[in-house]
């Protein structure tokens, strides 16, 4: 077996379920939160990266600094996502609290075409090319045919990330009244916590984070259109999914075992059928566990 | 006979926590047992135990309907358990909130009926005499236990207490040689308890079946029920007639001690 | 009544404007700049910013007026609604529905006869969303289990008929119960894996499930032709007549007729026997369902074998109306719009899947003028919809049974119950 090749598979599996994993983290908190599967949220994650593509491009035009502009824009794109997110779940959600679940999915489908046809009107259906900001590193130059300065920038950022993240969920107060609404909503907000307000906190950190993922997978990539959302975004879900949707753990987890399966499904088998692993391998798992591999089995109350 | 019902070191384990331990239990047939116990002493589980809903970690559940030999129903699926002649309600009522009172009913008589894909599409003479029935079945359980007001109403439109009830002429529709009400009074006024009581009795009284109940409204217990079992943490404490469990003190201990501390 | 002057007071006016400014800024950097990447230039457009400030402030005025007036509505209250003032008022005068009945069968048989080719070809696939959408609902809406994998279904029997036909030259009209057959049996394949997975897991397996079958078909060239598909399918004979376009076109709308008026029976049967009482049932309560003695595993492989027959031959239809397929016609997106046909026309009501047909389907066609803009619209109608009407547009009824008190005290004496 080639070892050089093998490691260049786990390597792209490790960047991909990075993103899987930025994007994933928003799926599974709100699904924690309101048992909702927010089919719109891979467009968060596509209006991210839009939005940091046209700022960063308007930037590049008055010749600033790369790493300046990747900054600005990146911080931007993470502001206006967060505002879409808050916005859609104030029209989309929020009204429809406490009626079947059925009607929140076709609300978040409705949202989902909508918002990808308003990028598409807005701005325009072919690729934009996203201007290269990453400088090369130096300390990259002996794994060069491993890793890419964007492949790395991914890596760190997640890390960082998913560091901050536990931190904030584990020991904040919000963290907290988050964790406690997940597991009883109406307790909790016997007990004083504020539900409105985590759950506009829920949809903040999701679609912070699902914008970092766009922002960064676009520069990796180098392009990116209106229909990027949707296939990431469903992948993503099949991750949250295969960690078991609501445990945050596990949505990471989930990212990064769907990642390698594809990425070594499409190194080793065929790469016509990368799609196909991830939801057969979603399938199996699913049959034997039916939770997902970190998720909490449903209680049966009787 | 053969006791209708009989649990023999009846246990069951939530990881490290025995929810019911060992339990030896029956019931007779014609009897009103009642199961009693504190709150979270493991009496709902006991019932999912027998009707099915779990599997138990240890122990037997037998049963002996219609005078036959008994047998074991442990890890029956709960279908099979109800075929069986076991028939329950629940704590937290269960209805099928979007159909109507007749229709409820009418999925109680599920086991009783035949016609499947081909006699639903094509209609021959036997299906629709079978709906016939069932439907007039059905509305005579419903005037039994005195919904038939309620007849084509949505059941999630039922007061409280008329949905308790026919939580019961659900169960009743599979025909069940034992019924087992799970806390059939909860959140009722005396009144409304008063009624079920008399309801309770004639069901028995009229169709000779034997009655299981866990209740916490002790009137209700007293006065109907003719054999009491107490358990408390899992744990059987206690047995008898209505008197001898009133003055037991192990039971005044457990469950009734608690109430006058409070 | 609610007052919509009560908006426009100095108070509501301001927090109109507060929310058309948080939408101004929201949509900045999409709507106003516009960026050129081949000559490195940025667009700003101004009127757009303009635009969306009145019309989000419209649109917010409107909306916080319908949102107040809704929840006005308390859900128990008693006042009837149009559907159901409509029904009584059919049930009270027995001549409207005959009239009804016949007006619309009227409409329906001459419809090609005046409507021309183009129309003709449309409603007929509106027809075929309204079997799909009974298919859906029988999984969907009676037996309560979310499936996002619908087009799967519909694919086996599209591809049935184009493959056999190809090999085999196997005729339509044989085709037709094969490619049903076939789906039914994918039904029951895809069901057995999935028994012990709830709500939003299966949604999502189902949504692979679909997605994986599309691949497939795109990628397995040697069987399916790939992405190109397969062409110079067959339309449906008639007593091997040969037919122009026009003739065909009409004759698969009458095709589609006699398949939704036996669809329509079928369900309609199915829904009030035993059997489709177990899926109701099943969609209530799962736990209270096994303890009345229903096997829930059964009743879970039947929803899915019945509900994937109807797509298997309306698949065959299809290919046999479009003449051509590929597996572009069978991605997530037509699950969805099949499953918002069942949402929005009103889940477990035959009817409400009728009219969410005929208005999904239609609509978008009729909305051409703005076809640009009919995709969006039609993202944002569903939210509307399911914000300010979640139960559909048409509401079902469970059947209602008539008794006669004294005969029924009668029967009930006579068994001795009493």
């Amino acid at each position: 077996m080639d070892l050089q090749y093998f490691f260049e598979l786990f390597v792209g599996g490790l960047t991909k379920g990075s993103i899987y994993a930025l994007i994933a983290l928003g799926y599974t908190m709100v699904y924690g939160i309101i048992k909702l599967i927010n089919f719109a949220h891979g467009e968060i994650y596509m209006i991210g990266a839009f939005t940091a593509l046209i700022i960063a491009s308007a930037l590049s035009f008055t010749g600033m600094n790369p790493v300046l502009i990747f900054l600005i824009s990146t911080i931007l794109a993470i502001i206006f996502s967060a505002s879409y997110g808050v916005t859609m779940e104030k029209i989309a959600y929020k009204p429809l609290r406490g009626s079947q679940r059925l009607s929140g999915l076709i609300s978040a489908i409705g949202m989902s075409m909508f918002l990808q046809n308003y990028v598409l009107l807005a701005q325009t259906s072919d690729f934009l090319p996203f201007p290269n900001l990453i400088p090369e590193f130096k300390f990259l130059e002996p794994v060069k045919s491993l890793i890419s300065p964007s492949g790395f920038i991914i890596l760190v950022t997640t890390a960082i990330v998913m560091i901050l993240l536990t931190y904030l969920i584990k020991f904040t107060k919000t963290g907290k009244a988050m964790r406690a609404t997940s597991q009883d909503p109406k307790m909790s907000q016997l007990l004083g916590i504020n539900i409105s307000k985590v759950i506009t906190m829920t949809f903040i950190i999701g679609s912070s984070t699902a914008a970092l993922g766009g922002v960064l997978i676009s520069t990796h990539i180098g392009q990116l259109n209106f229909y990027i959302g949707f296939i990431t975004g469903i992948k993503a879900f099949v991750a949250a999914v295969l960690g078991g949707i609501g445990s945050i753990p596990g949505a990471v987890l989930g990212s990064f075992v769907l990642a390698w399966t594809e990425s070594f499904g499409t190194g080793y088998i065929s790469s016509d059928y990368e799609d196909v692993f991830a939801f057969l391998f979603l399938i199996i798992i699913l049959i034997f566990r039916p939770s997902g591999i970190l998720g909490r089995p449903e209680n049966k109350k009787v | 006979m053969a006791p209708i019902l009989e649990t023999k070191n009846l246990t069951m384990q939530f990881g490290g926590l025995t929810a019911v331990d060992n339990i030896n239990f029956n019931v007779n047939s014609g009897e009103i047992v009642a199961l009693i116990g504190p709150n979270g002493a493991g009496k709902t589980t006991f019932f999912n135990c027998v009707t099915g809903v779990y599997t138990p970690s240890s122990g037997d559940v037998l049963i002996s309907t219609d005078g036959k030999a008994q047998q074991r129903i442990n890890g029956l699926k709960p279908n099979k358990v109800t075929e069986k002649g076991l028939a329950r309600t629940f704590q937290n009522i269960r209805l099928f909130q979007n159909m109507t009172v007749l229709e409820n009913v009418m999925i109680g008589r599920h086991t009783k009926l035949k016609s499947g894909l081909f006699g639903a599409i094509f209609h021959p003479k036997s299906t629709l005499e079978e709906e016939e029935k069932v439907i007039q079945d059905s509305y005579d359980i419903l005037v039994e236990v005195g919904l038939e007001k309620f007849v084509n109403e949505l059941a999630k439109n039922l007061p409280y207490g008329a949905q308790r009830r026919l939580e019961i002429a659900r169960a009743m529709a599979t025909e069940p040689a034992l019924l087992l009400l799970d806390e059939p009074a909860a959140g009722m006024n005396p009144h409304e308890t008063k009624e079920l009581d008399e309801m309770i009795l004639k069901i028995r009284n009229t169709n000779d079946i034997s009655i299981l109940l866990i209740e916490h409204d002790m009137s209700l217990v007293m006065s109907i029920s003719e054999k009491i079992f107490v358990v408390d943490y899992g744990k059987l404490i206690a047995k008898g007639t209505p008197d001898e469990i009133k003055n037991n003190p192990e039971v005044i201990k457990a469950y009734l001690g608690d109430v006058s501390d409070a | 009544m609610l007052d919509i002057m009560k908006y426009f007071t100095l108070k509501e006016m301001k927090k109109s404007l507060v929310i058309s400014i948080w939408f101004m800024i929201l949509t900045f950097p999409i709507m106003v700049i516009k960026v050129n990447t081949i000559e490195n230039t940025v667009v700003w457009r101004w009127a757009s910013l303009l635009g969306m400030g009145i019309g989000s402030f419209i649109m917010a005025t409107l909306w916080r007026y319908l949102l107040e007036r809704k929840n006005m509505k308390s859900p128990l209250s008693t006042k009837k609604t149009l559907q159901m003032r409509v029904v009584e008022w059919a049930n009270e005068n027995p001549k409207v529905k005959p009239i009804a009945l016949i007006a619309v069968s009227i409409f329906v048989l001459s419809f090609p006869f005046f409507s021309g080719l183009y129309q003709t070809s449309i409603m007929t696939t509106a027809l075929m969303y309204v079997v799909l959408g009974l298919g859906l609902n029988i999984v969907v809406g009676l037996g309560g289990l979310l499936h996002l994998g619908y087009a799967a279904f519909y694919a086996v029997g599209a591809y049935t008929y184009a493959l056999l036909n190809y090999h085999f030259g196997l005729s339509f009209w044989i085709c037709l119960p094969i490619g049903a057959g076939l789906a039914t049996i994918m039904g029951i394949l895809l069901a057995i894996p999935v028994l012990r997975l709830r709500g939003d897991y299966l949604a999502i397996v189902t949504l692979g499930f679909g997605e994986v079958i599309r691949i497939v078909l795109e990628n397995w060239n040697q069987f399916s032709f790939g992405p190109s598909g397969i062409a110079q399918i067959p339309r449906p004979g008639f007593f091997g007549m040969s037919m122009n376009l026009q003739t065909a076109t009409t004759y698969i709308y009458f095709i589609m007729i006699a398949m939704v008026i036996f669809t329509i029976f079928v369900v309609r049967r199915l829904e009030n026997s035993r059997i489709g009482r177990t899926w109701v049932a099943m969609r209530e309560d799962e736990i209270a369902s096994e303890s009345m003695g229903i096997d829930i595993t059964k009743s879970k492989i039947t929803t899915f074998a019945l509900g994937a027959f109807w797509a298997g031959m309306v698949g065959v239809v299809f290919a046999a109306k479009t003449t051509f397929i590929n597996p572009a016609s069978f991605t997530l997106w037509e699950s969805v719009m099949i499953l918002c046909v069942v949402v929005i026309g009103g889940m477990g009501s035959i009817v409400g899947v009728v009219v969410g047909a005929m208005i999904l389907i239609l609509m978008p066609e009729y909305l051409r003028a703005f076809s640009e803009y009919r995709m969006l619209i039609f993202g944002a109608m569903l939210v509307i919809m399911m914000v300010f009407r979640p139960g559909g547009i048409i509401s079902n009824i469970r059947k209602k049974y008539k008794f006669e008190p004294a005969q029924a005290a009668k029967n009930a004496d006579k068994e001795g119950v009493r």
